[in-house]
């Protein structure tokens, strides 16, 4: 790095600031192209049915009408090659753009696309379906039960038959897995009932760890399923050049959404352009795409036009997919002085009949490097149900099962006398704490570091938690106040992804960013490395991003907090391999030796001998070979390789695969903390305040690493306050089918003030030093409410959430929790 | 016929400039749906539930609009919009609940497009019913949300005959609270009726919530005198800050004289098809001081007869708390 950071760490205008805020960004929905027909969707108003007779005839008649678009024409998915030349088959019932056995209630069926939307409305309406309507569950442990209803015939969870001795495992088949009505017995006092997993995993003895505390608690716990409510849904504008697709949508991925396209469409690669200069928002749930851009491709070939396909707002709550809701039973044990001697804890999680959102098997890992029990058992299952696709949702699993632990360790410190924060910090991990269960050679894996002492230590202070504690629980009128903290941590970077940038005799840094633009900045941040190691001002640099038919290069999917992480390092090494270019061109150029010459300011200089990098990129021009990217290092990406051969001879190239080791999984941590205001006579509570303080290395962009922090706290406290999804079980149909009625939070309920701060401590392992932050402020935003709520009313208020004013009032009439703790999707 | 939810079918549109023309048209087309601000109506025509090949909007009647001063109380256009409403410097200052119940109305958009006569006349909210499902307030033979497995959180715990809806309306328990009366208009006449008496349950008309037959037209709202400033409370309870129906609320009127409260109004939404007037309430607060006894008293004998669905029993302790508090008054906010 330079000596003096004049990009890293510092705020900034990203270059889409402007056309967002003036609405010069065009998003899918903007595009329009000549000849232009619309499609809408039939959806399913079944939740679990087969098309027995379909009539189109009347819908074909109708005026305007150019194509209509069955599931039976979709070309079959391909099976995918990795990039180790192994094949992984595609699933044959996965999830598709449209089926005729449709799986949950707004599942699309079929497609009509019209000269414009009401015409295309109409012919749906004209069309005629005699449905066989199949058995269906909406409620996993309704699927569970030993006689209960399964979402598909084949069963009701994902499975492989047992392998032969000697054979690689089978395919992923759908099995039915039913439970005993002995497992059962414990049901109607509110406990989970925990028969046969189908992952169970543990280190330590976990019986010895229950045997030895002072305290032992056992919890059930539910929390909703919810939708994603990103702000544009999945529309997609499609049309063929040739024999080119060009696709016009959001995703999570520039690049890699142009694999999934191909494999959906069967069709190579290079014949995929994609268009995604602007995402409105996707949480996980479009990581690189959508499948439902399919449609319009599809129809778009059968019509010979360009085919827009706008998704509602209804129609997104159904193909947006859902974070999976799950019920989870915590056994743990504490030693008196708030220690954690074990902990067992069960998970069970809501899944469609299409492919597993696993977030029940991933949220133990969390639990055991959050709170470092020095005995742990894990044990989950997933169950289908027929509602819509599970999608990955900010800190999928870990947000789940940290809200079903943390409440449990808040319940703890208070029986046994201990301070909230003192409580997480004596069990907090640190330097390189171990995770999860032990890997095939008996050893437990490890991250690259935690700072979540530091985390704990900052925001009590920045929170002032003790004045908020010692007015915890006291009475003002009708209202009572509780304060409460949090931790949680998540995945936080990922490695080996390639960084591409030429720097042409104009002195300018032109950089290819494969990054989706979600929302995030960091399609735009993480070349600010490669800026500030080159010595450049940011007004130096060009930024090229959302348009596969430029050269793009190999890059991870902004999901899962990598992007900061895994693009920094490639921005790192495409940086450091320039400037050994640089170096090599002016000893040539200048004579002396490489290794004397620096980079800053835009001059390759040693001693008195200097050139700035505008001839640096002529002379790598004139030489050509690695300097000007005729000639490629092998161990890139072949996107990355194809993007580089149509740069080459356009100045001095940076380019190179991130390389450098790392010694651990890179994992970020948050702690968050809330103030609540609760009244008494109605339920209603208030979040007062709210401070995070995020443990992810190096700051790149303080301003955009600020609105994550407490961005994704709100998307955590929605989880709190009131995010669901309604069914009715007997119909299996939704009921929350408004925006409204699932309640995603408003900006007046959530603290006008909210602070944050990084703890800015270095990840030992990454060469900038950053990590990754989307993702663990959920469970903090969640859980400091959760929490805050407890230390206001008392434990034993709640035992589900989002936790609204009808439960709280209702336990404070009984004195004890009245909602159904078992219930899914009310 | 596959079902769509969405793309607004096409009908007829009339933007009529009077009231008058209105009525010809009404008297004319029977199927002609009257349309006010819109945010009830475009709600079922876009969704596909409800149709008509006639929909009369009134946004273009100027004399639907404003407050008018008459007789020392206000007369208010049918038309005029919940934001005009909550800011009126005479409803501020005299007829305070109504301010604060429009200004709490879902959201700004909406309170600025959304009018008064719309808000007190708006259809049921029941996510069965708006669905289209096919219940006895749609025609049908029974009711989805009173079911072993009905989500009816946000359903009726008084008043239910068959259908369990309620009234979503946050504006008209102060209407009644305020004595206000509804002046409709028809060809050829018209007829006032008492806001109390404006509004329906299932057990008189199953299908509507308000009088209001076909062709008739609600034009204006009277607010007499009688509780122009006096004591009053209103306070809604609802799951947002922002742009959410009422869970429950509460109006409330008092005259008092020489400490005591000499004649009272107490009205609650969404716990029944209409907003619920609390006579028993009103005259065993009669002769009483407004202190936490009364209030205590008053709560209990108003949820008297209150039965909870499966997932709304806390609407009768809610409720119950609500009138406590509207007696006891104090300095609360409108809204919790």
């Amino acid at each position: 790095m330079a000596d003096t950071k004049k990009l890293v760490g510092q705020n900034y205008t990203t270059p889409d600031l402007l056309a967002k805020v003036m609405g010069r960004a065009k998003y899918a929905e903007d595009f329009r192209a000549d000849g232009m027909l619309f499609a809408r969707l039939l959806l399913s108003p079944l939740p679990h049915a087969r098309i027995r007779t379909i009539d189109t005839s009347a819908a074909e008649a109708i005026p305007g009408v150019r194509a209509i678009l069955r599931a039976s024409e979709l070309p079959a998915p391909a099976d995918t090659v990795t990039d180790l030349g192994e094949t992984i088959r595609a699933n044959p019932m996965a999830e598709r753009a449209l089926s005729d056995e449709p799986v949950y209630a707004g599942e699309p069926v079929l497609a009509v696309a019209a000269v414009d939307e009401e015409t295309a409305a109409a012919a749906i309406e004209a069309i005629h379906i005699e449905w066989e309507a199949l058995p269906f569950v909406v409620d996993p442990l309704v699927s569970l039960r030993p006689d209960g209803p399964s979402p598909r015939v084949e069963g009701n969870s994902w499975g492989r038959a047992p392998a032969e001795p000697g054979k690689p495992p089978g395919p992923l088949v759908v099995q039915p897995i039913k439970w005993t009505a002995d497992d059962f017995a414990e049901f109607d006092q509110g406990k989970l009932p925990m028969g046969t997993p189908q992952i169970d995993w543990s280190y330590g003895d976990v019986e010895a760890g229950f045997t030895n505390a002072a305290l032992v608690l056992d919890e059930t716990f539910s929390m909703a399923n919810n939708q994603h409510h990103v702000l544009e849904p999945r529309s997609a504008l499609a049309y063929w050049r040739g024999d080119k697709l060009h696709v016009h949508t959001g995703t999570q991925s520039a690049v890699q959404t142009v694999a999934s396209i191909s494999r959906w469409m069967n069709i190579p690669a290079e014949q995929v352009v994609l268009i995604t200069e602007y995402t409105g928002g996707g949480f996980g749930s479009r990581a690189t795409g959508a499948v439902i851009c399919m449609v319009p491709a599809m129809l778009a070939k059968k019509a010979n036009a360009p085919v827009m396909l706008r998704i509602t707002r209804e129609e997104e709550q159904y193909i947006g997919g859902i974070r999976p809701g799950m019920h989870g039973r915590v056994k743990a044990g504490f030693a008196k002085d708030g220690r954690l001697t074990a902990l067992d804890l069960y998970l069970i999680g809501e899944n469609s009949a299409y492919e597993a959102q696993n977030d029940s098997a991933s949220g133990g890992r969390f639990i055991s490097l959050l709170y470092q029990p020095p005995a742990m058992r894990s044990r989950s299952i997933t169950v289908l149900t027929n509602t819509p696709p599970r999608r990955a949702q900010s800190q999928p699993g870990g947000l789940q099962a940290i809200m079903i632990v943390e409440p449990v360790i808040a319940k703890a410190a208070r029986q046994l006398g201990i301070d909230q924060v003192e409580m997480r910090r004596l069990n907090a991990p640190e330097g390189k704490a171990l995770w999860g269960p032990a890997a095939r050679d008996g050893k437990r894996g490890y991250v690259t570091s935690a700072f979540l002492k530091e985390a704990l230590d900052k925001g009590a202070e920045l929170f002032d938690w003790k004045t908020r504690v010692a007015r915890s629980g006291k009475k003002n009128g009708s209202t009572v106040r509780g304060a409460g903290v949090a931790v949680s941590t998540f995945v936080a970077g990922s490695t080996g992804f390639d960084g591409l940038f030429v720097i042409k005799p104009d002195g300018k840094m032109y950089v290819k960013s494969g990054v989706g633009n979600l929302g995030t900045e960091s399609v735009f941040d993480v070349h600010r490395v490669a800026a500030e190691m080159l010595g450049l001002r940011w007004d130096q640099v060009e930024v090229a991003w959302g348009d596969t038919s430029q050269p793009l290069p190999w890059t991870c999917v902004s999901g899962g907090s990598q992007t900061t992480h895994a693009m920094t390092r490639a921005a790192h090494a495409a940086a450091s391999d320039a400037i050994a270019k640089a170096q090599e061109i002016a000893a040539q150029t200048l004579g002396g030796s490489p290794a004397s010459y620096r980079v800053a300011d835009g001059r390759v200089s040693a001693g008195g001998r200097s050139m700035s990098l505008a001839d640096v990129a002529t002379k790598a021009i004139e030489l050509g070979g690695k300097y000007d990217g005729h000639t490629l290092p092998e161990n890139l990406n072949k996107v990355t390789t194809a993007a580089a051969t149509t740069l080459a001879g356009q100045g001095l190239m940076g380019v190179a695969r991130d390389t450098y080791p790392r010694d651990g999984t890179s994992v970020s941590f948050v702690a968050g903390f809330a103030e609540v205001e609760v009244d008494v006579e109605t339920g209603a509570y208030k979040v007062l305040d709210y401070t995070a303080v995020g443990d992810s290395g190096t700051i790149i962009h303080p301003r955009a690493y600020g609105g994550q922090l407490l961005g994704r706290s709100v998307l955590g406290m929605s989880h709190a306050l009131a995010l669901k999804t309604v069914y009715d079980q007997h119909y299996g149909l939704p009921l929350a089918t408004r925006l409204h009625h699932s309640r995603p939070p408003t900006i007046m309920d959530i603290p006008r003030n909210m602070q944050w701060a990084a703890v800015d401590l270095p990840d030992p392992e990454t060469p900038v030093g950053a990590r990754g932050i989307g993702e663990p402020p959920v469970a903090a935003g969640a859980c400091a409410i959760l929490n805050a709520l407890a230390a206001a009313l008392g434990d034993d208020v709640f035992k589900r959430a989002p936790v609204t004013l009808d439960s709280l009032l209702m336990a404070l009439e009984h004195g004890r929790p009245m909602q159904e703790p078992l219930t899914a999707h009310i | 016929m596959a079902l769509v939810h969405d793309v607004m079918p096409p009908f007829q549109l009339f933007q009529p400039s009077s009231a008058d023309e209105v009525l010809d048209l009404l008297a004319t087309r029977a199927d002609a749906w009257i349309m006010a601000g819109g945010m009830d109506s475009f709600d079922w025509l876009k969704d596909r539930t409800k149709r008509t090949s006639v929909v009369v909007d009134l946004s273009q009647i100027d004399a639907l609009r404003g407050i008018r001063e008459v007789d020392g109380g206000l007369e208010i256009g049918a038309m005029t919009t919940l934001v005009d409403v909550a800011e009126h410097p005479a409803v501020t200052a005299r007829f305070r609940i109504l301010a604060e119940a429009a200004g709490v109305v879902a959201s700004p958009q909406i309170r600025n497009q959304g009018t008064i006569g719309g808000n007190i006349s708006q259809d049921a909210r029941c996510w069965y019913y708006r669905r289209g499902w096919s219940c006895y307030r749609a025609g049908g033979s029974t009711c989805y949300a009173d079911t072993p497995t009905a989500v009816n959180r946000e359903h009726a715990i008084l008043g239910a005959d068959r259908c369990v809806a309620v009234s979503p309306s946050d504006t008209a328990p102060t209407l009644v609270a305020l004595d206000a009366q509804m002046v409709i208009r028809r060809k050829g006449g018209e007829r006032v009726v008492h806001a109390a008496d404006y509004f329906v349950g299932p057990e008189l008309d199953i299908t509507r919530l308000t009088v209001l037959q076909p062709g008739e037209l609600l034009t204006a709202i009277r607010l007499p005198a009688t509780f122009a400033g006096a004591r009053s409370y209103f306070e809604k309870v609802r799951d947002r800050q922002v742009w959410d129906f009422p869970l429950v609320n509460v109006a409330a009127a008092f005259r008092e004289s020489g400490g005591t409260i000499a004649e009272a109004r107490v009205v609650v939404g969404a716990v029944a098809a209409r907003p619920l007037r609390l006579r028993a309430v009103e005259a065993q607060l009669v002769g009483k001081p407004a202190n936490e006894a009364t209030a205590t008293a008053a709560g209990e004998l108003a949820i008297e007869g209150a039965q909870a669905l499966r997932y709304n029993a806390y609407k009768i302790p809610l409720m119950r708390n609500l009138v406590r508090r509207a007696v006891r008054g104090g300095p609360l906010p409108a809204t919790t």
